[in-house]
């Protein structure tokens, strides 16, 4: 990735899932492309001032505008004749959370934007606190696990349903492990006319606590474990399920993981990692993940 | 101020500012409704579905996104025009410093509204004297001439290379937004020769990519900080200008940054600001009629604080009241404690008091100025009385 439009020297940490995770969407994209990011991870990493390494027009505005501020420059790129991508690339905290009502406003007005969010699953960028997006029973700072907790007491937030309920016509989730999927994804999202959505699942060194060599594997075993499905709507129908041809039990992927670590210390903590399989096994037979 | 009487129309506030936004050709409108800015609004939504207006106008979810969309507009290169009040001035808060530090020429009028608990829908100057530290310009209109006025002018000072700082043109709510008065609407053409198209320097754009919003550490924010501070300071000579530039265009001049009336021999200055303006003209003619020396002095300009013209129109006044319809709780009120700090670096020592009336859309009466004008001649005398409110119903506290 020579050529890539996220240039190297940036700031985020060594194992580090975001950077690979915008590169592949880039590349996917284009140099026809205008990103807008809210606040967060990416956002500091890569524009100290005086320095960028962005090779796209990007900007940023605040932590929870990003959609907004995405459907005011496609405007006006409409108004001005001109065919050029619109991509929001923020974390789970600004999509899932407190971007939610501007989320909204964007999805339900139409605008031509693509909108990525790359999903690390907490607030990584100040220090992993727990957002709407972090998985049942995930340690974080803000949901400890300790005698009286078992990490985070609520499953994540369906984020591609409240997209799809607002009739967003292309909505799909990735994973940084499936670099084809992800650039395929990309590209027949910025075909649609109107809003797309696309979660990607983005393992966090710092948040996630692993080796920073396992971090690929790391996301496809989120996949392979039927806890992260890779799927594709169109106009609110199902068009597209990523196959698991050697499913994983979910151990695997959770053992490797420092913010999973307490369910296997403790004995009471049996009851969870059942309710975390029946989670996955949940999505294997809804979306027909294994044949 | 002259106005060509033939051209003379009795509409609506908000429609004259809806017809002068028009004039000011925005690319695009972003707005949430809210008491008392909706007639604005609808009426520009109306313009737009009649083709009369070429712009495109997007409803949103929020004031938050409704400012939030602006920043997207003025990055790809457009006009951008909103307007809100109270809460939604609030909601926006965290968008209004972005804008001034992004260096955004957005204008926006604002319906002054009072601030909720308990919930008021009426005029006072809480809510845009309470943004004052956003690093936007504010002008407050007397009139709803004026206000019109103030918006084509915003634009032209707003997007000035040397000053790039959002503008906010402040008008009570109710009082100016829903009045029927004569007005002279703008003349399109003339407005066009006035305001040029909007052709920033710097614009997302492929062919020349470009970062917009870095963050900056310590080793540089401060910078941004003072270039802002500055702009602001070239904003007095400018608001003035673009004031004078009018005139030529337009014959009409209600100041620049200050205005008065009976303000030369004024042993006694009311400082004040906004639509109430005109009921301390009356009573100062019934004063006058009686030999008192009473004088006023309106501010056109709160932000930048016109330091020096102050210091300068104010130097000879006995004793200085000011009365704002916003209060700093805690401390005392905008504009008194703005006045204070500007005279007290200089030699001037006049006796300055302050009140907070008008609250919450509380009518200001020519009886409660006297009151004012009382105090002030007792703080002549050496009797300087604290801030206080003005017409305080105590029976029901």
């Amino acid at each position: 990735m020579d050529n890539s439009l996220l240039a190297p020297g940036h700031r985020a940490c060594a194992g580090c899932a975001m950077p690979t995770t915008i590169r592949l969407v880039l590349d996917a994209a284009g140099p026809n492309t205008i990103v807008v990011s809210p606040t967060g991870c990416l956002e500091v990493t890569t524009t100290p001032f005086p320095e960028s390494a962005w090779c796209v027009p990007w900007l940023h505005s605040l932590f929870e505008n990003q959609s907004a501020v995405a459907s005011g420059v496609e405007v006006m790129l409409k108004r001005r004749g001109k065919d050029t991508n619109v991509v929001i690339i923020g974390g789970d905290g600004s999509t899932f959370d407190i971007g939610m009502g501007s989320n909204s406003g964007m999805f339900e007005r139409g605008h031509k934007i693509l909108y990525v969010c790359y999903d690390n699953e907490a607030y990584m960028n100040t220090g992993v606190q727990r957002s709407g997006s972090t998985p049942f029973c995930v340690h974080t700072t803000t949901t400890p696990s300790g005698s009286q907790s078992q990490g985070n007491p609520r499953p994540k937030k369906d984020m591609p349903a409240i997209a799809l309920a607002h009739k967003v016509p292309y909505v799909a989730t990735a994973s940084v492990a499936y670099p084809v999927d992800l650039r395929r994804k990309v590209k027949r999202a910025l075909e649609i006319n109107g809003p797309s959505y696309l979660q990607v699942n983005a393992p966090c060194i710092t948040g996630w606590t692993f080796d920073a060599g396992t971090m690929i594997e790391l996301a496809r075993l989120a996949v392979e474990s039927g806890l992260w499905p890779l799927l594709e709507y169109e106009n609110g129908k199902l068009v597209g399920v990523k196959k698991i041809r050697r499913p994983k039990p979910v151990e695997e992927y959770l053992k490797l993981q420092g913010r999973y670590k307490h369910l296997f210390k403790k004995t009471e903590c049996a009851d969870m990692l059942s309710q975390i399989k029946d989670m996955a096994e949940d999505n294997m037979a809804r979306y027909g993940l294994v044949d | 101020m002259s106005n060509n009487t033939a051209n003379m129309k009795v509409v609506e506030g908000s429609y004259a500012i809806a017809h002068a936004v028009m004039c000011c050709r925005p690319d695009v409108i972003s707005a949430y409704p809210i008491t008392p800015q909706t007639h604005i609004v609808e009426n520009l939504s109306q313009m737009v579905a009649n083709g009369e207006l070429d712009s495109e106008f997007l409803t949103v979810d929020s004031e938050f996104s409704a400012l939030s969309v602006l920043v997207g507009v003025c990055a790809a290169g457009g006009r951008g025009y909103s307007s809100t009040t109270s809460q939604g001035l609030a909601l926006m808060y965290e968008v209004l410093y972005n804008v001034s530090g992004l260096r955004m020429p957005l204008v926006m009028n604002v319906a002054n509204r009072a601030m909720g608990a308990p919930l008021n829908i009426w005029n006072d100057q809480q809510d845009s004297i309470g943004a004052r530290d956003v690093g936007w310009i504010q002008i407050y209109a007397e009139n709803v001439q004026e206000a019109v006025d103030a918006t084509l002018q915003a634009y032209k000072i707003a997007e000035d290379r040397d000053i790039r700082t959002p503008v906010m043109v402040c008008m009570d709510g109710f009082v100016l937004t829903h009045v029927y008065e004569p007005v002279e609407l703008l003349d399109k053409e003339k407005a066009r020769e006035f305001l040029p198209d909007f052709k920033p320097e710097h614009i997302l754009d492929p062919a020349r990519p470009m970062t917009f919003g870095a963050f900056a550490d310590p080793s540089t924010y401060t910078e941004f900080r003072y270039q802002q501070f500055e702009a602001q300071l070239k904003a007095l000579p400018k608001i003035e200008e673009v004031a004078r530039q009018f005139e030529e265009s337009f014959g009409r001049y209600y100041g620049g940054l200050i205005d008065g009336y009976f303000l030369d021999d004024a042993e006694i200055v009311i400082v004040t600001l906004g639509s109430v303006v005109g009921t301390v003209k009356d009573a100062i003619d019934a004063m006058r009629s009686e030999g008192k020396k009473v004088g006023l002095l309106k501010i056109r300009s709160y932000r930048p604080f016109p330091v020096q013209a102050l210091r300068k129109a104010l130097k000879d006044a006995a004793v200085i009241a000011v009365m704002e319809k916003d209060v700093a709780i805690g401390g005392e009120a905008g504009l008194v404690t703005d006045l204070k700090a500007a005279f007290y670096s200089s030699s001037i020592r006049t006796p300055i008091i302050g009140f907070a009336a008008g609250l919450g859309g509380r009518d200001i009466t020519i009886k409660d100025i006297r009151k004012i004008v009382e105090k002030a001649e007792a703080a002549r005398k050496g009797d300087l009385s604290e801030f206080e409110f003005l017409a305080l119903r105590k029976e029901i506290l």
